[in-house]
């Protein structure tokens, strides 16, 4: 029963570490809120997407599919509709959750596995960016531009530059998702999902359906990922084609658990960090250098060089991720 | 398994062209018989383009497909290292004056070695990683050359021009003068060389697999690794030769595309793509596969442009893709199980 167990010390985990972060926007401002945010936001895509990549071991790579449908789900909704992001976020979520299950459907029934199965992923996000690029209904390859609306700010989720309320926003949806990753988790369908991962002719053998477990993980994976899609156009207010189904947006949901750890409940937000920093550290060294390295300023590609870099090192060096071989050498299960 | 040439299925082709037939009709209703009466010439048009720049896609995804045949990695540096290669060639035809097609002879040379180095430094280290570990491997790699190619060209488009635009092609019996004319439609010279370029460095390939005794080595380690090892063939050095060869026929490519095709250093990601996508289709790790497939989606891209215009030619290359994942995963000819 160790699993359990494991699962309800993730639960205090998790209550602590909010309220830790809760005071965090007292002491950051400027850059360093935006980078605290996205940290949260690419936290909340790596924990959605591990359910699927890691927890039910169906490597997506196509994950943008997903975020770009709650992305364009709440644009639509609040540009050509009128209406609430949080209405645009719940329709996002459900027509990912029913896309998500299209796909696996298609893919499991098929017996999609491994390099195939992200293959396919990434296929049918890459058939979503080009059909929102020709489709005039959705302004094609101009994207949306999301209006200034007044209102309640909470219901209009609009608020001022630099204002922290975004970062309790996400905070909160990224210990929700948290929180239902480890109820599911702890809970029967979650052992299923593990025991499918883990050897899936013995765990239909014993009676469970592999195709309804794996398709409840990516449901919930995709419904959680276009939440954060939803997210992203209320805070940038702007989603095209590429920002939303690009194949870099998928390379950016999963690094998060790569880097941290795939398949543990703590490594995508530990990652995201990880990630966040180092990214948008090296893209502010090359927007304002210090002095020794003046000949930097501007110089573009640098950022996403280094970031190449750091992901081929993380692989070479830290292959289990940093939470997981962090857990490894301490020893605890 | 890999190399071993299979008989077609009919069934596979019969579906998949049924799929294609079935999205057309859908799309196009019946006008789509007698458009094709009326458009005579935008169709053979479409046929000739889509053959030419399939051979080009054949080159790319027999690099591809090699690399997966023998390494078991989907490499996403791929195009990378095509449009290094195209640098390459770039600044020796324009700083040096070199003829692009003469520029071969450094560009492929050149990522052979790269591609031995990288297998040797790189990926060597993570063969006895999981999948998913490689292929994020090969993706900060193409990043890194992406973005390092950036700092130094700048986004901005280069072209190189076609040499023999005004003086023709001496063939030492007659002058071949562009375009040719192929039953109406028209065929541009330097793709009509990028063709027969491709063909020819595919037989050379081809040949090497299977009629030299570094061939036979190299398919005895993709069949199975542990037996070939057992006989004394150099697992390690097989992976390393097997990951430049690739390289290096991607490397040809790019350098027979660049005098019609504008380069930036993300021209290599699409062709990438459609590697992924052939070596699917043809079977993942089936050379002639590759090389069959090439041609296959060369000729759907520029079809399906040609009679639904308005919507993105790939698209039609991923409808394929879809269709094959979820019909025939090991891909028309058989693959690596």
């Amino acid at each position: 029963m160790g699993a359990l167990r494991r699962f309800d010390r993730d639960l205090l985990v998790l209550a602590a570490g909010v309220l830790v972060l809760i005071p965090v926007p007292l002491f950051l401002s400027g850059f360093l809120l935006e980078v605290a945010i996205q940290t949260l936001l690419f936290g909340l895509l790596g924990v959605a997407w591990n359910l699927m990549g890691g927890f039910a071991g169906q490597f997506s790579f196509g994950h943008a599919a997903f975020f770009g449908i709650g992305a364009y789900a709440t644009a639509v909704a609040v540009t050509d509709y009128g209406l609430s992001p949080w209405v645009g976020m719940l329709l996002g979520a459900a027509l990912a959750a029913a896309f998500g299950v299209l796909v696996g459907f298609l893919s499991f029934r098929y017996g999609l596995k491994g390099v195939f199965f992200a293959l396919a992923t990434f296929a049918f996000a890459e058939m979503l960016r080009l059909i929102s690029r020709s489709l005039e209904a959705v302004n094609a390859a101009r994207g949306y531009n999301i209006p200034i609306r007044s209102g309640n700010p909470w219901l209009t989720l609009q608020f001022p530059q630099g204002s922290p309320n975004y970062y309790y926003v996400i905070l909160a949806l990224l210990a929700l998702s948290l929180l239902a990753v480890i109820l599911l988790m702890r809970s029967r369908a979650g052992t299923f999902i593990l025991s499918i991962r883990e050897n899936e002719d013995a765990a239909a053998a014993l009676g469970v359906n592999p195709m309804r477990y794996k398709l409840l993980a990516v449901a919930l994976s995709a419904a959680l990922t276009a939440v954060g899609g939803a997210f992203y156009v209320q805070y940038f207010f702007f989603i095209d084609p590429e920002l939303a189904f690009g194949a870099s947006v998928s390379i950016q949901i999963l690094l998060p658990a790569i880097v941290g750890g795939i398949g543990t409940t703590w490594g995508p937000v530990v990652g995201s960090l990880i990630i966040t920093v180092l990214g948008q550290g090296s893209t502010a060294l090359v927007r304002t250098p210090p002095p020794f390295l003046e000949a930097l300023q501007g110089v573009s590609g640098l950022d996403v060089a280094i970031y190449g870099a750091l992901i081929v090192l993380v692989v070479l060096f830290l292959p289990r991720g940093v939470f997981g071989t962090l857990r490894e050498r301490l020893g605890a299960a | 398994m890999a190399f071993k040439g299979r008989k077609v299925s009919g069934r596979s082709l019969a579906l998949l062209g049924l799929g294609i037939a079935a999205l057309l009709v859908l799309v196009w209703g019946g006008d789509a018989l007698s458009w094709a009466r009326d458009n005579r010439v935008v169709l053979v048009q479409a046929l000739v383009t889509g053959l030419l720049l399939g051979g080009v896609y054949s080159l790319v995804s027999m690099g591809l497909t090699l690399i997966f045949g023998v390494l078991d990695i989907l490499n996403f540096a791929h195009g990378a290292f095509m449009a290094l290669a195209m640098y390459a060639s770039f600044v020796l035809v324009a700083n040096a004056g070199f003829d692009p097609y003469l520029s071969l002879l450094v560009s492929v040379p050149l990522l052979f070695v790269l591609g031995v180095l990288v297998q040797r430094v790189l990926l060597a280290r993570v063969m006895d990683q999981p999948h998913e570990n490689q292929l994020l491997l090969t993706f900060g790699l193409a990043l890194l050359i992406e973005n390092a190619l950036l700092m130094v060209f700048t986004a901005t488009p280069r072209t190189v021009e076609f040499p023999y635009a005004q003086t023709g092609i001496p063939l030492g019996f007659a002058t071949v003068r562009g375009p040719l004319d192929v039953f109406g439609a028209v065929a541009d010279l330097p793709r009509v060389i990028a063709f027969l370029g491709s063909l020819v460095i595919a037989g050379g390939l081809f040949y090497l697999l299977r009629r030299t005794s570094l061939g036979t080595a190299i398919r005895a380690v993709a069949e199975n690794p542990d037996g070939a090892a057992m006989v004394g063939i150099d697992v390690r050095r097989m992976h390393m030769i097997a990951f430049g060869l690739g390289t290096a026929c991607v490397a040809a490519a790019g350098t027979l595309v660049l005098p019609f095709l504008s380069l930036q250093p993300t021209t290599g990601e699409q062709f990438n793509v459609i590697a992924f996508v052939v070596v699917v289709l043809g079977g993942l790790g089936n050379v002639v596969g590759a090389l069959v497939g090439g041609i296959l989606i060369g000729l759907v891209q520029e079809l399906g442009g040609a009679f639904v215009p308005g919507v993105d030619k790939l698209f039609f290359v991923f409808v394929v893709f879809v269709l094959t994942l979820l019909l025939r995963p090991q891909g028309l000819f058989g693959g690596k199980p």
